[in-house]
């Protein structure tokens, strides 16, 4: 199973120049790959385009073989989970119906949810650490809370890919190692799992392909080190940096304060 | 508005039949003329004389029709404030009621013969007014906004309003007279031939909207998500829209325009049946049928012999319900 995009190109209305722009791409079963570029630099863009949500002006994105278009929403919905980056419930929701909406593109318009549904919830949510909170109201949570319920409700339906866009955002340091875990151990699973982030570091040490974007544009993309390279990301990210080492070679990146004469702070006074 | 709701939900749609029931015993009952249980039965067992055909053949056709419509408005109501992610939603804001009371306004003032040929123009006028909001608010190759849609909504509702007043001022008190009925709903024409083409009409899309039942609560978190989790989202929203024009424009036709019932029956019933419309539709149905059958038994009762509108009783006795239960769910 293997979503793939070639020479992909996307135009948002009323502006000049293309969100996305000669685009290739591509995540398979059992692959974690990070996405991760300054802000508006496309990757969520890329999300939108890999799920068929934004038109292409040009180039083609296929999965499994067959070009997205060919795929029903329905059908899309239970090869790939996804994760948007913000939404609100109209009306309060409990946790265990918010979560089996996951399975609902599986149960067709009015089967009922079963016990092996039930099932499916209750185990999910305990992977999300969300364990015996089906009852409580969505209203409730709070905003990680919440977070791991959506990713509850994208793991639920057992894809064969999933696409998360900034998982992490409004998680705590814990929960946010927790969820790169239990992504990790997914793709063991067989899971592909594309993560947009801005948490470079974490990217590096979970992820085994990184894409690093830039005004619609991929311009690199690898293993972490050959991605995490000071020039390149102090380039793309318009602010100074220094790449170092863990001791298993994963590659972290040190933003580097501003020199300041009145101040006189020391300039990158750590071991690079 | 608090969640955890599964004790009292699984009794909502059993206690809800049985308040249905209870109010279409009150509404063949209660009118200008009251009569007893005893004589509702001969009027049953096909009895004579005139009390029974009074009851079979004005009453029975009156309170089926006030329920149908009643309920097929609360359903579009929930619709619509799933599709538009608005609780505010109802086919009074999205302007088709106003299109469809123009509709009739115009068929009045014109001197068309009263009956079908009223009805066939408030379905027109509402349809056209669809039209219009959907055209405002969709620009080529865009998606369409909820939040443009439902000001286009206010918008065509709010002009339809001033044109309808305009003819209403240049017209005869007579005029005036018949086309107030339209404008504040009534069942007064009900008969079984009525009762026939509503139900005629109306089946299909409330069936349709139940079907659609989990594309809504899907469409009712954002669009992209709803996409995420397979939802075709431009097709759920235009057969939507579809089926909630022709349940207004069918309940128009019927009955003119009746307020409030979609907007303060499913915003009541989703703090005791939850947001799930696979529950919430028929609970909506029922409540929204059970309301308007007592609103029009109050409304033909109060001034006996005289009728006071039907939509008048809704608003008298939905605001101050929704003020409470408004209040209450923000605790």
């Amino acid at each position: 199973m293997k979503l793939e995009a070639t020479g992909l190109r996307v135009s948002y209305r009323g502006t000049t120049t293309p969100a996305l722009d000669d685009v290739r791409f591509t995540v398979a079963a059992g692959e974690f790959v990070a996405v991760v570029g300054p802000n508006g630099s496309g990757k969520t863009t890329l999300l939108r385009a890999l799920l068929g949500l934004v038109p292409a002006t040009a180039g083609q994105v296929m999965l499994d073989g067959r070009p997205l278009g060919d795929w029903s929403r329905r059908a899309l919905a239970e090869t790939i989970g996804a994760l948007p980056q913000r939404e609100e419930p109209a009306f309060p929701l409990t946790i265990e119906e918010a979560v089996l909406m996951g399975r609902w593109s599986r149960l067709g318009p009015v089967a009922p949810a079963g016990p092996a549904d039930r099932v499916a919830v209750a185990e999910a949510l305990a992977r999300c650490d969300l364990a015996n909170f089906e009852r409580r109201g969505t209203d409730t949570l709070s905003g990680g809370e919440w977070q791991r319920v959506r990713l509850a409700r994208a793991l639920v339906a057992t894809p064969r890919l999933c696409l998360l866009d900034e998982p992490t955002a409004a998680l705590d340091m814990g929960h946010e190692m927790e969820l790169f875990e239990l992504l990790r151990s997914l793709v063991r699973d067989g899971l592909g799992v594309l993560v947009i982030t801005h948490d470079l570091n974490l990217a590096s040490r979970y992820a085994d392909r990184m894409v690093l974007m830039h005004r619609g544009r991929v311009v690199a993309s690898g293993m972490p080190v050959e991605v995490l390279r000071a020039d390149m990301l102090s380039q793309t990210f318009g602010w100074p940096v220094a790449v170092t080492q863990w001791p298993d070679g994963t590659p972290q990146v040190h933003p580097l304060r501003r020199p300041d004469a009145t101040e006189a702070i020391p300039r990158a006074s750590f071991p690079i | 508005m608090t969640a955890p709701r599964s004790p009292r939900s699984r009794l909502a749609l059993p206690i809800l039949l049985i308040v249905a029931c209870c109010a279409a015993v009150a509404g063949l009952l209660l009118g200008a003329v009251a009569y007893s249980p005893s004589a509702i039965g001969a009027a049953l067992r096909h009895g004579g004389g005139v009390d029974a055909t009074i009851i079979r053949e004005m009453r029975f056709p009156r309170v089926v029709l006030a329920f149908g419509v009643g309920g097929a408005l609360a359903v579009a109501g929930a619709a619509l404030q799933a599709l538009l992610r608005n609780p505010l939603a109802e086919p009074w804001l999205l302007g088709l009621s106003g299109g469809a009371s123009l509709g009739a306004v115009i068929a009045i003032a014109v001197g068309l013969p009263a009956g079908l040929s009223v009805a066939a123009c408030a379905t027109l006028g509402s349809l056209a007014a669809v039209a219009l909001v959907y055209r405002i608010s969709s620009v080529a190759g865009r998606r369409l906004d909820p939040r443009v849609l439902l000001l286009a909504g206010v918008v065509v509702g709010a002009f339809s309003g001033a044109v309808t007043t305009a003819i209403l001022a240049m017209t005869d008190p007579f005029t005036f007279h018949s086309a107030s009925m339209w404008l504040f709903g009534g069942f007064g024409r009900a008969t079984w031939p009525v009762v026939g083409q509503f139900v005629l009409v109306a089946a299909g899309p409330l069936l349709l909207l139940w079907w659609l039942s989990r594309a809504l609560d899907r469409l009712a978190l954002g669009d992209e998500t709803a996409a995420m989790l397979g939802v075709d989202v431009d097709q759920t929203r235009r057969l939507v829209i579809l089926a909630t024009t022709i349940l207004t424009a069918a309940s128009v036709a019927a009955a003119g325009v009746i307020g409030f019932v979609g907007l303060v029956v499913p915003h009541s019933l989703r703090v005791f049946v939850g947001p799930l419309h696979r529950r919430l539709l028929p609970a909506v149905f029922l409540a929204g049928g059970a309301f308007t059958v007592l609103a029009d038994a109050v409304a033909r009762t109060v001034l006996r012999p005289s009728e006071l509108p039907v939509g008048v009783v809704t608003a008298l006795v939905g605001v101050p319900i929704f003020a409470v239960l408004l209040r209450r769910s923000l605790r």
